[in-house]
Parts: C-alpha cells; structure tokens; sequence
C-alpha cells in the first residue's frame, strides 16, 4: 500500500493538461447556494431576500440561519448559502465542519448529484451543472451516501462498475483484479460486500471510486462510524492514492483526519466558507497547541502553574479537581522539555504532562465566536 | 453482458497502439449495454441469494396449490360449467404479474435509501439504464414466474385448449401488464422512503388484486362492486387470457368485459403512458 500509485491505472484518463481556464483549479465554487423547503419556484425570489437578511431589514429575517421565504412564514432552510471553495490540483483539501453544516450538500452538488440554486461550480474545468457528463468522467465519490451493492461480491462489484465505466469486460475483470489487490482485498473478493467490515467496505468503495483513476476524488465522512484501526486503514489508502497524483476532496467532522490527510482546510459552518487555510495556520488561529500538566499531589499545582506560566503564550488555566494546569503555547517542543525539566528539578510528581492540540470544537468556539457546534442543521433557526 | 454485445458488434479485432481500447461507440450502444449491465447485476442478485429465487418462484407456485385446492370445491365458475382450477389458473397468471409490481418498488427503493442510484448517478453512464435496466430484470424473472405457474398449473391438471399460438398471445399480455407495471413499481419506489414503508403497499395492492376477476367472477359479486371489478385492468387481462387460453368464465355482460381483449393491451398503455413519465420526473427531481 505505498507510494507506487499512479501504476496499474489505465491510461489516457487522466486530464489534468486538457482544462481550459476554469481548469485552472481541480474544483472551483463560487456562490453555490441550495435551498431546501419553501416553494419551489421562489429560488430566484431567494437573492433579494438575502440582502434584506444581511442588512437586518428584511421583516422576517433572523440572519443567514434562518431566512424566512414564502409569506406564510415557512421557514427555507439553506443547506448551501454562498459557498465558496477552491481546491488545487493533485492536493487533499478538507472540508471541516459539524454535522449539517453542508459538507454532504456541497459534495453531491460538486458531483452532480443535486442541482444548486445559485452559484456555479467546476471540477476538473467542466461545468457541474451545464456539463455533469463531463464532470461524471473524471470524479470518483466515496461516502455516506454511495454505495456498494452488498449482495454482490467485492469482485463482482468492481467489474460491474467498470463495465458501466465502460470498460469492456475484459479490461473491468483486470482493473477489478488490480484494484482488489491495491486496497487488500484479494482474500475477500469473492465474498458477498454485505459480510465485509466498515473499513473493508470503505475501502471497497475507494475501489470502486477508482476504477478510472479520476483526477478528483469526493471522499465524503470515509471514516465515520470506523473503529480506529479500519480509520487508519482508510487514511493509508486515502495517501496512496494521493500519491498516485489524485487530488481529493475530503469532508470530516474530525480536525485530527483533516489534519493527517490535508494540505488545506476549509472550514464550513451553515453553508458558508467560514475559514480556509492550511492544518498550521487554522491551528494558530485558534491558539495553537497548549500545554497540560496534570500533577498527582493537589498541594503541587501553585508551583506546576509557576513553570507553565513562564514558557506560556497567557495566563495558565487550572482545574483543581483535576489537578490540571493548561496553557497555550508557541514552541511547542521548547515548552514541554522546559516544565518537564523543571517540574523534575522541583521534585514535583506529575501524572501527566503533554501537548494537546486544538480539537474541532476548539476551532470552532474561536471561529464562530463562541458558538458550540452546531448540533442542529444549518438553517435551523437559532434561538432568540 | 456486454461482453454478449462485443461478441454481437464484432469487439474483437481492434486495431491501434492498445489492443484492449474501446473503439468509439455511440449513446444508444452505450445505453443498451448500460442497460444490459444493470439487468446482469439485478439477475445475479438471485444467483448469490438462492433463498431468493425460492421466494420469488416458490410463492406462486404455493398459492397455485392453496388456491386451487383449498378453495377449488367450493367456488362457483360463471355459466356453471367447467372446473374452477380452470378458471383459476389465468387468475393466477395476472395476480403474480400484478404484485410484481412490489418486487419492482421494494428493489429501487432499497437501491434509492442505500445510496446505489447516486453511486450509479455519479457515473459516467447512460440515466435511463437504471430502471431500463431492472426492467429487463423484472421481465426475466416475470418469464421464469410464468414458466414455473404454468407448468405448476399443467401438473394439477390445468390445460390450454384453444392452441399454442393463443396461449403465447395470452403470456404476451400477461407480460405486457407486467411491464406497464414496471413503472408504477420504479415510481412508488421512489415516492416511499424506505423499504419498510414500501413493505405496507401490500396492503394497497391486496385489495385492488382481489377486486378483480382473479379469484371469483364480477358477475357473481354485488351490484355496486360488479363495475369496479369488472374495469380493474387487472380483470381485463384475466378474462382476455382466459378467453385465449380456452379456459371457462371468460364472459361477462359489460363493455369492458365483452372488449377484454382490446382493454388488455390498452390498459397496460394507459398506464405506461401515465407513469413511465411519472417515474422519469421522480428520477429527475432526485437532483433536486
């Protein structure tokens, strides 16, 4: 599973030198907005409502939330709201964000699946919505919501996909063979997908999503409801097909996943594009890593906070029932071989000390200003 | 199959650098062979799962059994004369061929809620082969169902007397009800959310099989239901079959029973006509 990827892949279908200037990019959205609820027809209607909501005059507006569309006040609920995003080629690109913020609508947009409401969008140079067939040529997508036919086998899987690639017969029953050898399924192959494992069949479906060696990949929550071993398993894949010169496009509610595959992050919350950078840089805008120092004496915390505090960005934060000491901190190696060293020289006894990195919810609270996140979908209305 | 079709469009002598490459085909190629493919993977589905294949065939043939012997001395045929498995037997051939309808519902909305139709929708295939192609599918197994009823049907004694060339005509319409069906079945299976939901069509489908001439004759049911029975395109291609098979009770007294032959074939059109559009409008608004 390393680093030869680009072998074994039929020729030809790779079109990263053939886009004109929207090609410029692997995928390029701009302004993607897609409603659901409401009356259909009133799409149009839609745009001026969206300035009235944004300059707070509209009657029923409540901010891009929870718009209100028809005059009944029946609430349209955007899973979309001008969204941006720019992915170049050959890289993993994240797309991070709770559940409901519009990962999945963003995705199936971008892979033809749903039409948008506004806004328009390119993967690989082709239109999304005036060219699908072009687009449908050169994407593979993996996730929640494409499947694998579970009463065939992994083999028959792959060599029915590859035939409706239109492959021929042969060259589906070779690339199958290839590609069941490449995610480790050989073993398996001639077992019905139903008795497969999550991450058996997550790879299956990578698979599947490979068969023509697409120039992007959707790879939409691939690992979520995985144990951590099938996770990393996934994650492997996921590289080598990188490796392979596939650029992806990668959706997880997990910072830790986006951070392990992605070179760059967008950051997505109630259909917008709140933040795009890349795993470091969103990581700073959230204050970096911190320091934690749990000591196993209570009595010992005043002088666990004196070392904290001296290699610190601010003030330490202790929990005293936990006998915790937290802190933000720059250098971050520097930082912990310091209050180790001093905590040793103080004689201090530690349970535990060590680096901990922002999680999602962190970035979050500092993104969206101290909002949680969101449980409920986008354009559900926040409480007043 | 679409090795069938490289075997048929001559795929075997290619010329240029790579020996294995697609020579450049058109859409219709395309959407045949998409279709074909589909068909494949729907038929293999009963080669893994032979438990399947004992259901699906298996069912009719128990009803055959039950129907015609539990009930098969106590039921009255219209004009007194003849036996009631007889009568029976064409009745059914249309009930099976009615409920397959539910085969067609359960299957696209199971495919629809695992997410198979939008792996397929992503694809660079032909749309129309998703149902064109479980179509085929249902067609196939509708055959295989009509072969096992009739020759169920033969062994308890059951026989076409009006010659092979109008027991054919009689299984084409009972197939041609079928595949009018194919759609209602691919519509619902789109309009329901899941396969549990779709599981309690059962409870539509009963009755409007039952008000019908399968199991008893319209003339022999109460004025005010009489009607209903008799224009039910399911009774219209019972009596038309019963009356190309040679076998008893065909009759009736109303237009539409007098002219079943007629309405079994433009029924089955009516309502192609009605939701084959409606199935294809329901495919589109998946994008939606």
């Amino acid at each position: 599973m390393s680093g030869d990827g680009g072998r074994g892949v039929p020729g030809g279908r790779r079109t990263r030198d053939d886009r004109g200037d929207r090609g410029q990019y692997a995928v390029l959205a701009r302004g993607l907005t897609k409603r659901y609820g409401g009356r259909p027809g009133a799409g149009e209607a839609r745009g001026a409502a969206g300035e009235q909501g944004a300059t707070g005059t509209g009657g029923g507006a409540v901010g891009s939330s929870g718009r209100r569309g028809g005059r009944r006040g029946k609430a349209v609920k955007y899973a979309l709201d001008g969204f941006d995003l720019t992915v170049a080629h050959g890289t993993v690109h994240g797309l991070l964000g709770p559940n409901g913020a519009g990962k999945t609508t963003a995705v199936r947009i971008l892979a033809t699946l749903v039409r948008p409401d506004g806004g328009h969008a390119a993967v690989g140079g082709a239109d999304v919505v005036r060219e699908p067939a072009l687009v449908r040529a050169r994407i593979g997508l993996t996730g929640q919501y494409a499947a694998v036919d579970e009463m065939l086998t992994g083999r028959q899987n792959l060599e029915m996909f590859g035939r409706l690639f239109h492959l021929g017969a042969r060259r589906a029953a070779r690339r199958a063979a290839e590609l069941l050898d490449q995610f480790g399924l050989v073993a398996a192959a001639d077992k019905g997908a139903g008795q497969y494992s999550g991450g058996m069949r997550r790879r299956l479906d990578l698979a599947a999503s490979m068969i023509l060696a697409p120039s992007v990949l959707f790879l939409d929550e691939p690992t979520t409801g995985l144990d951590p071993r099938s996770r990393s398993e996934v994650w492997d894949s996921v590289r080598h097909l990188v490796a392979g010169g596939t650029t992806v496009l990668l959706t997880t509610q997990y910072l830790e996943e986006a951070d392990k595959l992605a070179s760059r992050i967008t950051v997505i919350d109630q259909g917008r594009a709140i933040a795009d950078d890349t795993p470091d840089g969103l990581k700073a805008t959230v204050g970096g890593s911190h320091l934690e120092v749990v000591v196993s004496d209570a009595a010992d915390l005043p002088a666990a906070v004196k070392a904290v505090a001296r290699v610190a960005d601010g003030e330490p934060e202790t929990a005293d029932a936990e006998r915790r000491v937290r802190a933000a901190v720059t250098d971050r190696v520097g930082a912990l071989a310091d209050v180790a060293r001093t905590l040793r020289d103080e004689g201090v006894a530690v349970d535990d000390v060590g680096l901990r990195r922002p999680s999602l919810d962190d970035v979050f609270l500092k993104l969206t200003g101290g909002r949680a996140p969101a449980a409920e979908g986008p354009g559900t209305e926040e409480a007043a | 199959m679409s090795d069938v079709l490289d075997v048929v469009t001559g795929g075997a002598p290619r010329s240029g650098q790579d020996p294995d490459a697609e020579p450049a085909r058109g859409r219709a190629y395309w959407a045949l062979a998409d279709t074909l493919n589909i068909a494949r993977r729907h038929l293999t589905h009963f080669r893994r799962q032979p438990v399947l294949i004992a259901w699906q065939l298996g069912f009719p043939i128990i009803s055959v059994l039950l129907y015609g012997f539990v009930f098969g001395e106590a039921m009255k045929v219209p004009g007194g004369e003849g036996d009631y498995k007889d009568f029976l037997m064409p009745g059914m051939f249309v009930m099976t061929m009615a409920f397959g309808f539910m085969n067609t519902a359960m299957g696209v909305v199971t495919d629809a809620q695992k997410g198979v139709i939008d792996r397929f929708r992503s694809m660079p295939m032909a749309p129309s082969a998703v149902a064109a192609g479980r179509g085929v599918a249902d067609l196939v197994v509708a055959c295989a169902e009509l072969t096992i009823l009739a020759l169920t049907a033969v062994a308890i004694g059951w026989r076409p007397d009006n010659g092979a060339g109008n027991a054919l005509t009689a299984f084409a319409l009972l197939l041609l009800l079928r595949f009018s069906l194919i759609w209602v079945g691919v519509w619902l299976g789109l309009v329901v959310p899941t396969p549990e939901a779709a599981g309690g069509l059962y409870a539509v489908a009963f009755p409007l099989t039952m008000i019908s001439s399968v199991f008893v004759a319209p003339s022999l049911m109460p004025d005010w239901l009489a009607p209903v029975a008799a224009w039910n395109p399911v009774s219209s291609t019972g009596t038309a079959a019963r009356d190309l098979f040679g076998n008893p009770g065909a009759g009736g007294a109303s237009w539409v029973e007098q002219h079943a032959g007629l309405m079994a074939v433009v029924w089955p059109l009516v309502v192609t006509a009605v939701f084959l559009p409606l199935a294809v409008r329901r495919f589109q608004a998946l994008s939606r």
